[in-house]
């Protein structure tokens, strides 16, 4: 690969553009006083069509991505992002509709965002479902909101308190501060569910609720969770399900019989829409019938066939607007789209094939001389590997496989999550992946565990073979470089 | 299965492996009464081609006419390059950079969008983005909250004449750490009443947009010193696309702006009924650590060669939890990988000949509108590409009217602001053309006769 990190604007010059792309100017506006118009024209890049076009085609390049490589990034859900969903939500249609179009000319739109509402509520159990959050943790800020709308409405003021398991994902505990809530933290038992008697004495009169996942980021499923929803409830208090892990359990186990009063679903994870480096995602959220009142607006309402908005009219109690208009509305058509190919026996076998695939893995990785963090208990969709003894026996950690893994073409797993677990891998092959792919996975890490018992420094040193050899994050924080200037 | 590449053969093999004897074994750790199978509610599968037939049904239906509506959302040509690389599977399919030497290529782009949006507005540095602009709002007023120890009050200043969604939203966000927001009323010349702020007692932050919800100049330079004097931040709510052309939020009065969102959809993003789009976020030096979100930063690798990374990661959740400056932890990345793209093409040459086609456009189509007798012009003072006209009747029955014509009229007003029932904010961007002008003017004429 390339080892030119040239930026875009190094390969410009003056008066060099994309002419194509301009258009006749209307002139300098004569009603538009000169003291409010720019002086200086921004510094952006000047280069032709062409300059642009391979530029980023050569930066495409240095990404790993699902469509290039195994990908088997723990609680992220990396399955295939079929195109036909890309391509049923690039319709001109969908692609052209601006967002306040009138309700009669958006039929086909709000029919679309109808049956996901209902289609999500089916899969969740739960009575009532709000798509607007634009990601898992914009769902996970607007439940938790939800959460404190309902004590606030009963008066019940007290409740200055969020419950989570020391396991959970950095953003349950964010989000309670962002809702204005402290945030105590349960352990788990040796076994990896939550340790219920330490759940007991940490819930009171204070406690407005509990945020979990359920598989676990431990990779397993709480078994205990009727007895963990009945002390939450008990107390007065919620449980808010973080649906970071609901591909473990498609179709076979719904949230609602869990006990949970309120969920957000991670579309870009379960329901298969691209990460896109990092967004765009989008995060509905599910509420029992105790939260109805409080969903985020706008939502969609129909009858006798005719869709339209439902906004704070609707839901007067309503914890009002969390986006300028329906949230990330491309990606709901995305997920819809893969619904409907999924249909219903396809929803069950997402869960079945993705806990076989993980299963599977598993077991050739522990019979290759790979330590499980729980070895007696079943893996769900994923699992945690340490590396603690070859931390302690060799001076290679998690890290170094993980950068290692990328020279044998292959993303690492996420590492050191959950953070309780020492030198860890958190390990998510999806059902979308092949028998053939699972193998060639434990090929590459027992190839890397014997390099790092002949030649340790392989990996001391790995990446080899990227665009770019390890990186220094120190520097990077400590001489702050984040824009660029003309040097 | 559609997605599912197991043959029975590979079942057996794999359940062999784990000494399972069916698939369902492997949930015998999940309590019997919490199994379920039946999903009534989803629709059996359908082939790829029987969903796109629906999907294109539905779309088809929503092929409305000529848009002339904008409210924080704008009909721009995109260039065909920007979403031929934008949905090259290596942009698409990655995930957040975290394994930054397997992700040069999403890290250097958004390092490049980062210096782009920060020349574009004027400011020192920009983060990866947020959600959308009305998003980015409620994070800025987080932001200000946070950053200025000058002021104790916990009130937020917001000028009446910024998107009301975007006032809802970052309202609806902020309230939970105690942050007041208190409404500056708009005059009756469509800008922020400068006379209301005299009553106003110690804020933290003061909000306003450029250019104003209904399309107007407000006087920036006047209300970020007026600002900076009392030790209040100026968050600048801006479209991006305005900025090419307008004076930047950084060279806004005495000092410049503080901090500066708004919503990047005018930079090659489709309307796509508002989103997904993005938010930017862009502030001095002095504030990026309490910048919420992801920032990239240029470093060296192991032999000195130059390479890009997330930093600052300490504020971010995955590390910080509970003690981070925001729950948020993805940004829009393809969306950024878009608009890096379109500025890119564009350039500022590029971008500053829409902006002023988008002007003379829109002059035209108020021209040709007040043509019409009983249609007039609300307010006077100069205007971006929005423009918010008076009309003989009720603007809703109005726009509804000219749906027939296969016009889409714009944004009738009465909802946001009440006394404005007759009221319609119209837009015409670059691709409004002399015909569909008149095509308008001419509905319009039919419709207020009829």
């Amino acid at each position: 690969m390339k080892k030119n990190a040239a930026t875009i604007f190094e390969l410009g010059k003056t008066g060099r553009g994309a002419m194509a792309q301009r258009v006749p100017s209307g002139g300098t506006p004569a009603n538009i006083p000169e003291s409010q118009l720019r002086k200086v024209q921004p510094a952006l890049p000047e280069v032709s069509e062409l300059q642009v076009v391979r530029h980023y085609t050569n930066l495409s390049a240095k990404n790993f991505s699902i469509d290039n490589q195994f990908y088997p990034l723990g609680s992220c859900t990396m399955k295939y992002n079929p195109r036909g969903a890309h391509g049923a939500a690039s319709l001109p249609g969908f692609l052209g509709r601006h967002p306040l179009a009138p309700e009669a000319v958006s039929q086909g739109f709000l029919a679309c965002l109808y049956d996901l509402q209902e289609i999500l509520k089916d899969v969740t159990g739960m009575q009532g479902v709000s798509l607007t959050p634009m990601a898992g943790a914009q769902g996970e800020f607007i439940g938790v909101a939800m959460i404190r709308a309902y004590h606030e409405a009963r008066g019940d003021l007290e409740r200055n308190e969020i419950l989570v398991p020391n396991a959970a994902h950095g953003t349950n505990p964010a989000t309670a501060v962002m809702c204005g809530y402290k945030v105590a933290e349960v352990g788990l038992d040796a076994s990896g569910d939550v340790d219920t008697e330490a759940l007991k004495a940490a819930v009171g009169p204070q406690t407005a609720g509990l945020m979990m996942t359920n598989p676990s980021t431990c990779g397993v499923f709480e078994r205990r969770i009727r007895e963990i929803s009945g002390v939450v409830h008990d107390a007065g208090g919620l449980l808010y399900y973080d649906g970071a892990n609901l591909n473990a359990i498609l179709g076979k186990v719904k949230p609602s019989d869990m006990g949970f009063d309120v969920l957000h679903m991670n579309l870009h994870k379960t329901f298969a829409t691209p990460h896109g480096g990092g967004g765009p995602g989008a995060g509905p959220v599910g509420v029992g019938e105790r939260l109805l009142p409080y969903l985020p607006v706008p939502m969609v309402g129909e009858r006798d066939g005719v869709y339209r908005w439902m906004t704070e009219k609707d839901l007067p109690q309503s914890i009002g607007r969390l986006s300028c208009f329906m949230g990330n509305a491309g990606i709901l058509l995305r997920a819809l789209a893969y619904a409907l190919m999924l249909g219903r026996e396809g929803m069950h076998r997402v869960g079945e094939y993705a806990t076989l695939n993980a299963n599977y893995l598993a077991s050739r990785l522990e019979k290759a001389g790979f330590e499980l963090a729980y070895p007696d208990r079943r893996a769900t969709h994923e699992f945690v590997l340490t590396f603690s003894k070859q931390a302690k026996s060799m001076g290679v950690t998690a890290m170094d496989f993980a950068k290692r893994l990328l020279d044998y073409g292959i993303h690492a797993p996420t590492t050191y999550f959950p953070m309780l677990i020492a030198e860890c891998f958190l390990i998510e092959p999806t059902e979308t992946e092949t028998l053939e792919e699972l193998d060639a996975f434990v090929s590459a890490l027992a190839a890397i565990q014997r390099e790092a018992q002949s030649d340790p420094e392989r990996l001391l040193s790995a990446p080899h073979d990227l665009p770019v050899r390890r990186l220094d994050d120190v520097k990077a924080a400590r001489e702050l470089d984040l824009v660029w200037r003309a040097r | 299965m559609p997605f599912i590449p197991h043959t029975p053969d590979d079942v057996q093999v794999m359940l062999a492996e784990i000494g399972a004897e069916s698939i369902e074994d492997l949930f015998d750790e999940i309590p019997g009464e919490l199994r379920v199978n039946e999903l009534d509610g989803v629709p059996e599968g359908v082939s790829e081609m029987e969903m796109l037939g629906l999907m294109s049904a539905r779309a088809a239906a929503d092929v409305a006419g000529v848009c002339f509506i904008g409210a924080g959302c704008y009909d721009h040509h995109i260039p065909a390059a920007v979403w031929d690389l934008t949905a090259r599977g290596e942009f698409m399919t990655a995930y957040t950079p975290y394994q930054a030497e397997a992700s040069q290529g999403t890290l250097q782009l958004i390092y490049e969008y980062q210096s782009m949006m920060a020349a574009l507005t004027g400011m020192d540095v920009s983060n990866a983005s947020v959600y959308d602009g009305a998003s980015g709002l409620g994070e800025a007023a987080l932001m200000a909250m946070r950053a200025n120890k000058k002021i104790k009050s916990r009130t937020i200043l917001i000028a009446e004449t910024v998107h009301p969604f975007y006032r809802e939203t970052a309202q609806n966000i902020a309230r939970h750490q105690g942050v007041e927001f208190k409404t500056i009323p708009v005059a009756a010349n469509g800008l922020v009443d400068m006379s209301a702020l005299d009553e106003v007692g110690e804020v933290t932050a003061v909000v306003v947009q450029q250019p104003n919800f209904f399309g107007l100049l407000e006087d920036v330079d006047a209300m970020t010193d007026w600002a900076g004097e009392r030790g209040a931040f100026l968050i600048a709510v801006v479209n991006p696309l305005s900025l090419a052309l307008l004076k930047p939020p950084g060279s806004w009065g005495s000092e410049g702006a503080d901090i500066v969102c708004g919503d990047g959809q005018p930079l090659g993003i489709p309307m796509a009924s508002g989103g997904p789009s993005f938010g930017f976020l862009c502030c001095r030096d002095k504030l990026v650590r309490q910048m919420p979100g992801r920032i990239i930063g240029r470093t060296e690798d192991l032999e000195g060669q130059p390479g890009f990374t997330l930093t600052l990661q300490a504020r971010e959740q995955h590390i910080r939890r509970g003690k981070a400056t925001s729950n948020i932890c993805t940004n829009q990345g393809l969306l950024v990988t878009a608009a890096t793209i379109h500025m890119s093409l564009m350039g500022a040459c590029g971008l500053k000949q829409v902006a002023e086609r988008c002007v003379a456009q829109t002059h035209k189509l108020v021209t040709a509108l007040v043509s019409i007798p009983g249609v007039e012009e609300r307010f006077c003072g100069p205007f971006f590409h929005e423009r918010v006209l008076n009309l003989p009747r009720n603007s809703e029955t109005v726009v509804s009217m000219l749906l027939e014509h296969g016009i889409l009229g714009g944004l009738p007003l009465g909802e946001h602001y009440p006394g404005m029932e007759d009221a319609l904010l119209v837009c015409a961007t670059e691709k409004r053309t002399a015909g569909e002008i008149e095509h308008y003017r001419s509905a319009l004429q039919m419709c207020l006769e009829s």
